[in-house]
């Protein structure tokens, strides 16, 4: 069976800085993992490669068995390959509802349409307002993105990818700038994801990576130190040297 | 606001434009002329608004699109001898959408200054081909000769303007309820989300580039239809419906009535038109004084242009008159 996601030796330098060094990494399907590192490891660059943001300078990115190095942005989404931002990227300005519907109406081809009224289609309204009920926003369909909390913004990132339907789902620190006493409810809602759902997390915050992923890959410098289940990369003494030190003194 | 959550029925002040058009009709006759002409700009800053104010093109050289189905329609009129009114619509309609179809595919790979650049460099090169390429376009002499053949078969265009106001009262009628239905439909949704978050859209797979160049094309279209009407109104091309001026007066139009707002467009041009009108009579040497008066005025004080600040007093009223209400409007 195909990993759900897999880069080969991928690379990429800008000029004489190697940010991403002979990448191999595989996500298996329904997969919980999480890349971790400290800053500067080159978390950002790689999901950047993944997500068709950034062109990698050599190597190969697979989804499903196939390969997408080229592909862009758009094309990848429409095979399954769903991501959120690491600073929340929404449209702020526009109702909570909106933000979902308008992600599924581009996975359904229903964002072509431009005869009959948008709010006509009960159908992806339906579907939106059932995204947000599953996860805690339906209350808040009707205000404005900005006006919402801030760990509510990040719940509606992620309903909005979902709404893509996405095979494959990559969390840039979904939990970022969130206060602690929040990042619960984020937990919460990842916990809840179907489990056909591959899902790769990138975050800081070890407690919510430990509760939540099966397996973890630290990334040190643009290569993989190493990569195990949760118990093997709290075990292990070079993670805890040039990782985990950092934060634990 | 278009989107999913909008109420998409039309209201009963949608049809107050149309009330007021009529009335002038009947009550000013001596203005019909002006008042064609407003229809006009009416058109093609609802063109405009397509792309400034839904999905947040910013251009310098919408002139193009206008100029070019101004000469187009000119052209088969008194080159080719095609004298039936919608055969030269659909001709100019046809040469604009081609024209905005080929130079967005371009363009619209570009951003911000750049395209701003571009834009007004494609107008600029119009501008140059209508002055010297005078067997076909008259050049600095402007292209007379154009005729119209009764509307319909029916209607003469008349020296009072008559069958001209109302023959472009109904090409705007008919092209605001197709603009209506674009804005609030799924893709009217989806210029918004552009304009809003270009990053997002990329993210839910959308096709950014390719719907921008489609709603290029599409303002083109109308821009062109407007040029178009234009020409059979006047009966005469002439050179300054290409250039930098006639894009940067239907911006500022658009500006002055509230851009991103469908009516703004209609709003816009009847001011800047009637003031204009007005000041030269007044002030033949400063009129221009008044109408860059009139925009310092709107940018400072209502930045959403004459109708954001009508939304504003409005919310105001509301707020003072019906506490509870205007709360039960506001969560709506």
């Amino acid at each position: 069976m195909p990993a759900a996601l897999q880069t080969e030796k991928l690379c990429k330098s800008f000029g004489a800085l190697t940010v991403a060094d002979n990448i191999d990494f595989r996500l298996e399907p329904g997969a919980r993992h999480a890349l971790i590192g400290p800053n500067g490891a080159g978390k950002t660059t790689f999901v950047n490669m993944l997500t068709g943001v950034l062109a990698p300078t050599s190597g190969k990115i697979l989804l499903d068995g196939e390969e997408i190095t080229r592909t862009n942005q758009a094309a990848r989404v429409r095979r399954g390959l769903g991501r959120t931002f690491q600073i929340t990227t929404l449209f702020r300005n526009l109702p909570v509802l909106d933000n979902v519907a308008l992600s599924i109406a581009e996975r359904t081809g229903v964002a072509r349409r431009m005869w009959r009224s948008a709010s006509s289609h009960k159908d992806i309204i339906e579907e939106a307002g059932n995204l947000l009920a599953a996860l805690g926003l339906a209350d808040e369909a009707a205000a404005a993105a900005q006006d919402l909390p801030y760990g509510k913004q990040r719940l509606l990132e992620i309903a909005v990818t979902l709404g893509l339907k996405p095979r494959v789902l990559l969390l840039d620190e979904p939990a970022a700038g969130v206060p602690s006493h929040d990042s619960g409810l984020v937990l919460r809602q990842l916990e809840k994801l179907s489990s056909d759902i591959a899902v790769l997390i990138i975050e800081h915050d070890m407690d919510l990576v430990f509760r939540f992923a099966s397996r973890i890959t630290v990334l040190v410098q643009g290569q993989v130190l190493v990569e195990g289940t949760p118990a093997e990369i709290a075990a292990d003494r070079r993670v805890r040297d040039v990782y985990l030190g950092e934060g634990h003194g | 606001m278009s989107g999913y959550t909008a109420a998409t029925r039309i209201r009963w002040t949608e049809w107050l434009p149309w009330i007021a058009a009529l009335a002038f009709f009947f009550l000013m006759p001596e203005y019909l002329s002006l008042g064609a002409r407003i229809l006009i700009f009416i058109l093609f800053a609802l063109s405009l608004d397509l792309i400034l104010g839904y999905a947040g093109i910013v251009t310098l050289g919408h002139s193009a699109f206008f100029g070019l189905g101004a000469y187009t329609a000119g052209i088969v009129s008194a080159k080719l001898g095609v004298q039936d009114n919608f055969l030269q619509l659909i001709a100019a309609a046809g040469a604009a959408a081609a024209l905005g179809a080929a130079t967005g595919a371009i363009i619209l790979r570009t951003r911000a200054l750049t395209l701003l650049m571009l834009t007004l460099a494609i107008t600029a090169i119009l501008l140059e081909i209508a002055n010297k390429w005078s067997s076909v376009t008259g050049g600095a002499d402007g292209l007379s000769g154009v005729t119209v053949a009764p509307i319909l078969g029916l209607f003469k265009f008349d020296i009072f303007n008559r069958t001209a106001f109302l023959y472009g009262l109904g090409v705007l009628f008919v092209a605001w309820w197709v603009v209506r239905r674009i804005i609030y439909s799924p893709f009217g949704a989806v210029l918004t989300g552009i304009r809003e978050n270009r990053a997002r859209m990329h993210a839910v797979g959308a096709p950014v580039y390719g719907r921008m160049v489609l709603i290029y094309a599409i303002s083109a279209t109308i821009a062109g239809i407007a040029g178009a009407l234009l020409t059979q109104v006047n009966q005469f091309v002439g050179l300054n419906v290409l250039g930098l001026e006639p894009s940067g007066d239907i911006l500022v139009m658009l500006i002055l009535g509230g851009v991103g707002r469908l009516y703004g467009a209609f709003v816009g041009p009847v001011i800047y038109l009637i003031a204009q009108d007005w000041l030269a009579k007044q002030y033949p040497e400063y009129w221009y004084f008044g109408v860059g008066a009139l925009l310092i005025a709107v940018v400072l004080f209502a930045p959403g242009g004459i109708l954001g600040l009508a939304d504003q007093v409005r919310d105001k009223c509301l707020r003072l008159f019906k506490p509870r209400s205007s709360a039960k409007a506001s969560a709506r």
